[in-house]
Formats: C-alpha cells, structure tokens, sequence
C-alpha cells in the first residue's frame, strides 16, 4: 500500500488538468457561440418578440436597461431595514461595488459586503451573474477566512432574512425575461409604461413581474411580484432617483410581502461612479484581501 | 481597489467578548483532570486601517482566554499584525496572518499555513498567527501565492488538568526538531488557485515543519514531548458546483524522514432550498475520509471513516443555523457525534450552543484516549 501512495497522487494530476481542459474548451464555446449571434452593437440584442405587445415590451425594457449603460462600475453604502409583522425592525449596513460587463450576454459582477451586524462583519459575497445559467457565487466567512463557492440555484430564497430574494438582489439583465405591454398609466407625477416580464432563468420563484417604468426618465418606479401560484406577493417601490452624470438611481427602496406583512427598506447613501475597479477586483482570490 | 471600509484613511476598532462554559457528564480518565463545569472567558480585539487610496492595509487582531480549569487554556495570541499592499495584479502581506485553504467540512486536511490552536476545540478551526511574507499575483489564469514563513508556531496542548488530552500531558514548550534551526527554519509554500466555470481548484507544495507532532516518552517518562519533523507536502482541493450539488475533494502526499503518505476526504453537499414551503434551507452532507499514514508514527483518526451530517439554515433576521454530524471508523466501528448551533441576539450578541460525544471508540483508535470527554458547551458573545 506504501508504495501506492505518490502514484495515486500523481495519477489525479493528468485528472485535474483533463477538467480544466475540457472546462475552457466549453467556455470557448459557449463564447464563440455567443459572438457569432448576430448582435447589432457590442452585445446589444436584437428585439424579441412574437406579438406586437411582446415586441413593445421589450423595447421599453430595454430603452430603461441601456438608459444605464456605460456607467462603468460603481460603490455604495447602504442600509438594510428588516421589519417584521409587529414592526421589529433589525438593520444591516452593507457595501456594495458593480463592475460592468457591457455585453448583454454576460451579467454585471458584483460583491457585496457586511459592516453590520457585528458578527458577521466582514462577511463579503461575490457574484458572476449569468444571462440564463446559474450565477457563479463565492462567500467568504471573516472568521474562518474561508472562501467558500456555493450553489445559485437558490434563487428564490431570502437574502440575508430579508424579504428580498436572491433573484431580487442580483443585478437585473435585459435578456433574463420575455415582456409583454400591458398599459399606460400615471405613476405619481409622472407617466408609466406597465410591462410584465416573465423569467427565462430556471428556478425562479415567481411567474411573472408587472413592472411600472416611467416614460421621461425611462426608470423602474415599482414592481409587483407573483409567485408561483400566481397570487401577488410582494410589491417593490423605487423612490428618491438622483442622477449621477447620466445616470439615475433609486435611493429609498422599499419591498413589502403581502402574505406575512413583513417589509424590507434599503437606504442608500451616495454612490461613487468611476472609483477604478478591475475584472481582477471580483474574482475570488480577491475576498481573503478584503480583511 | 476594492473599498473595504467606507471610512478609509480611519483606524476601525471592533472585537469581541465571549463567555463561555463547557460541562462534561463523564469522570475524567486521568488524575488531576477536572471533571463537570469548565468556565472561561474570551477577548479578541481587532483594529484595522486603509489608507485613502486603498492600497494598504494595517490590521490587528488579538485574542486572549482565561480558563477556570485548565492553565493550559488560559492563553494568548496574536492572530493577525500585518501590514499589506497591493499595486496592479500584485499583493504583499507582511506580519502575522492566517491562511485558510480547503473545501471540505469534516477534516481541514489541505490547511497547513497556520498550527492549530488545540486548546480552543479539537475541530482543528483554531489557529495561531504565523508570521509570514506572502507574494501573490492575480492573473487572468489564476492566482499564485507565494509563503515565506521564517518562525514555526508550536501547537496548543491541554495541560494536566485539562480534558482532551491523553493518559500522559504533553510538554508543549519542551518540544524538539529534526532541523538544527528549531523554530526559526524557514518554511516555504507555493499555491495556484482559481476556477474554471463549475470547477474550483488549488493545488500546493509545502517544504517546512510538519505541523503535526510526533511524540517521544521524556526521561523519566511522566510526560510527552513534542517533535516536529521537516516535511515535503502536495495538496490539491477540487469543488464542482452544479445545482443544489457541491462535490468535493481534498488529497495530500506528506513525506518525512519517517513516513511517507497520502490521504483524501471527498463527499458531497446536496442542499434542499425552502423546505415544507418555508425559508429554511436542508443540507445533507456525506464524505469519506481516508488515512494511509503510519499510526505508530503520527496518530490520526480518520484512516477509513464516513461521515455524515446535514446543515439547517432558518435563513431568518437572526442568522439561525444548526450543524449535526456523525462519523464512523469503518474498521472498529468507533464513532463520533457532532452538533454546532448559532443565533443572533438583538444586532450585538449570539448564542452558540455546541456537544460532541465519542461512543464505542475502539482501543486501538486515535480518539480512544479522550472516550470520556463527551461535552455541551454555551457560549454567548457580545461584538462591538
């Protein structure tokens, strides 16, 4: 048996070099099947749609999603309110920084961290978000110092006990849904186109989204989610926009659950756009640096 | 640069106060063991700073406890003083660090930057600093880190009253070395790591002290002291994540003067999201340990075990989480139980709830001389 030991270890070396192989050569592909769809404007995808209400409705979610592009990246500071039923509240501050990734075949690369609660300060989630795959996910635990990959296909849970869902919280991409116009409709002083859009990613906790965007500034103002039975589950409002050189963001975030009551505001301070981040900023050897 | 704090340019103090208690329900099995309750208390105070443009970084991270029972468990450490810079896809850390690699959840066989700090748990968690000049680079690739580690940490052992120990205590500040330069051979490592869609992967050469010791019988023969051999080590770590799976390996090869080995632990993660319609996530965990390495040597528990367990996160405003696993000895049947609960209290406490116990432990088996100290133990936590 002794004498087994350096083989059965050096025989798992040609293994692991087999499957980073075989992993880039199906990258490759999935990138070179991805450049040559024939896409008008760096990763701009066409319109999709078979009716003229579907056609309508992604043009106008996509005028609102490229009404952000080219921001680059950027960095916030936020709070997270959690209020239960009998109105308890419990706070989190987070940051969070966005690299963008032009192509809308690709989604934006974010990481969150936590300042507070204090027993999980420093607690930091990386995300590659993806089109129709799962997201590639890293945590990292402070106190460990553990840089842990975990599963996205729980898309649909609560993020940090909050009434967000993870599905919620990753960064919105145009080419994640199919739309359908429904309406116009005034929103507060403004006027809303109202369009649903239905998730193509799978696992999704919901069937559908009715999404209020304005017509001036061709921003989200609020969003009724549906689960899977099709019954109204939560609502979000997007209020206080600011315009940053261009580009809008919402300031007061609200998601109400209309099953349990419960309700989850994020607060947030100024963004910072343009602070310099790098593709090599959000990959996972970078979380074990940030303390 | 990534921002880490938002107030850059800023010291940042934050730290924690434990108290805790642990109770053994079995008699000790040595003299001058305590037996029952063991009260202790933890401090571990941390300061950070950035500067303005995010390059460097001074961190400090004490920790002290103080144990009714066991001396040896009254200790300190310096777990972090260093100091690290960045510039393009460079990084330099300079001082007192710890280093955590792997992926697995029963055994941390891939870990070998930092000694174990034994007498916290004998989860093989806790670890002293090690100072260390670490170089890395961040490529497109991956990344390649580089350890220069001039000072060898000795390990924490319980003291004569202490529980988790063996018939005879063991004399950690008497301990002797293969190397003429004692404490001060300088240890190096090389790792790469990155991933490659669903697959993570490190792989890494170790040449240093081996960190874990083996034991000679002192002169008059009323105690164990430590000996720390210079070894040659390889590990790798793999992770496919792919739906609810997480498949997971590590492997090492070690060799010393007096052995020469290998051992792996690999298994799986599967976790069911929101069961029975709630926010609550389920995971069950399986891995298989093996252990080729002469016993009479060094001692290990985990020549051919299962083990096996399952994760329940509530996912609620208090973070609830519970632990509960279970490991067998396929070849004499010992076997081990393992629970570890967490909450949060208010937005500045937490509560920690945690219970091991060794049944029908073989005598030929590692675990053999600690059968008796099933224990509970409560730890509440105050972060500021």
């Amino acid at each position: 048996m002794r004498k087994l030991i350096n083989p059965i270890f050096w025989a798992l070396t040609p293994l692991v070099a087999l499957a980073i192989l075989w992993s880039a050569a199906l990258s490759a592909a999935v990138l070179s099947t991805a450049v040559s769809s024939d896409s008008p404007v760096d990763g701009e995808t066409p319109v999709r749609g078979s009716t003229e209400a579907q056609r309508k409705g992604f043009e106008i979610a996509a005028r609102s999603d490229r009404s952000d592009r080219g921001f680059k990246d950027n960095e916030v500071t936020l709070s997270m309110i959690l209020r239960n039923a009998a109105g308890e509240e419990s706070r989190r501050a987070l940051v969070i920084t966005t690299l963008e990734v032009p192509d809308e075949n690709e989604g934006d690369k974010s990481l969150i961290l936590f300042e507070t609660p204090r027993d999980i300060e420093g607690t930091a989630l990386l995300s590659h978000a993806k089109i129709l795959d799962p997201d590639n996910q890293w945590l990292f635990l402070p106190s460990l110092k553990r840089v842990k990959r975990i599963s996205s296909r729980n898309k649909s849970g609560p993020f940090v006990g909050s009434e967000f869902a993870f599905e919620d919280f990753t960064s919105v991409e145009l080419n994640k849904y199919d739309y359908e116009y429904l309406r116009e409709e005034a929103c507060g002083e403004l006027k809303c186109d109202v369009v649903v859009r239905y998730p193509r990613y799978e696992n999704s906790g919901y069937t559908k989204q009715i999404v209020w965007i304005d017509q001036q500034y061709f921003q989200v103002r609020k969003i009724d989610f549906y689960n899977r039975r099709d019954a109204l589950l939560k609502t979000l409002t997007l209020e206080g926009y600011l315009n940053y050189n261009g580009y809008w963001r919402a300031h007061t975030v609200r998601m109400v659950n209309h099953q349990t009551n419960k309700s989850t505001d994020l607060v947030y301070g100024e963004y910072k756009f343009n602070v310099g981040l790098k593709e090599t900023d959000f990959v996972k050897g970078r979380l074990s640096r940030l303390r | 640069m990534i921002s880490v704090f938002s107030n850059a340019g800023e010291w940042d103090a934050s730290g924690s106060v434990s108290l805790e208690s642990r109770y053994f329900w079995q008699d000790a099995l040595y003299q001058g063991q305590g037996d029952g309750q063991e009260p202790s208390a933890s401090f571990q105070p941390e300061l950070r700073w950035e500067s303005d443009d995010r390059r460097s970084k001074v961190s400090f991270v004490g920790f002290v406890r103080a144990d009714e029972q066991d001396s040896e468990r009254s200790h300190g450490d310096v777990r972090e003083l260093y100091w690290a810079y960045e510039w393009d896809e460079w990084g330099m850390t300079l001082g007192i660090n710890k280093v955590f690699w792997g992926v697995t959840e029963s055994r941390h066989l891939v870990d070998v930057i930092n000694q174990t700090d034994g007498v916290e748990d004998i989860d093989q968690e806790d670890k002293l600093g090690q100072p260390m000049l670490n170089l890395n680079t961040q490529r497109e690739w991956g990344r390649i880190g580089l350890f220069v580690l001039p000072y060898f940490r000795e390990a924490t052992y319980a003291g004569d009253s202490g529980r988790f120990r063996g018939p005879l205590p063991v004399k950690a500040d008497e301990a002797r070395y293969q190397s003429g330069d004692e404490q001060n051979h300088v240890d190096l490592a090389l790792r790469y790591s990155h991933y490659f869609g669903d697959l993570d992967i490190g792989v890494y050469w170790f040449e240093g002290t081996n960190r874990e010791a083996r034991f000679e019988l002192s002169d008059e023969g009323q105690y164990l002291i430590p000996v720390y051999d210079q070894m040659s080590q390889q590990g790798l770590e793999l992770q496919y994540t792919i739906d609810a799976w997480l498949w997971k390996l590590e492997a090492i090869t070690r060799q010393t003067d007096a052995d020469n080995f290998w051992a792996m632990v690999g298994g799986f993660e599967y976790t069911y999201y929101q069961i029975q319609a709630s926010d609550a996530d389920l995971g069950l965990l399986l891995e298989y340990l093996s252990d080729d390495r002469d016993q009479d040597i060094t001692v290990a528990p985990y020549q051919n075990d299962v083990f096996v367990g399952t994760r329940l996160t509530l996912n609620d405003t208090q973070d609830t989480s519970v632990l509960v696993g279970a490991s067998w000895d396929l070849e004499n049947q010992s076997f081990g139980f393992n629970l570890e609960a967490e909450r949060r209290i208010g937005e500045n406490f937490s509560l920690e709830l945690r219970m091991r116990t060794f049944s029908d432990v073989a005598s030929d088996d590692a675990l053999y001389a600690i059968r008796n100290d099933d224990y509970g133990q409560v730890r509440f936590s105050w972060f500021f």
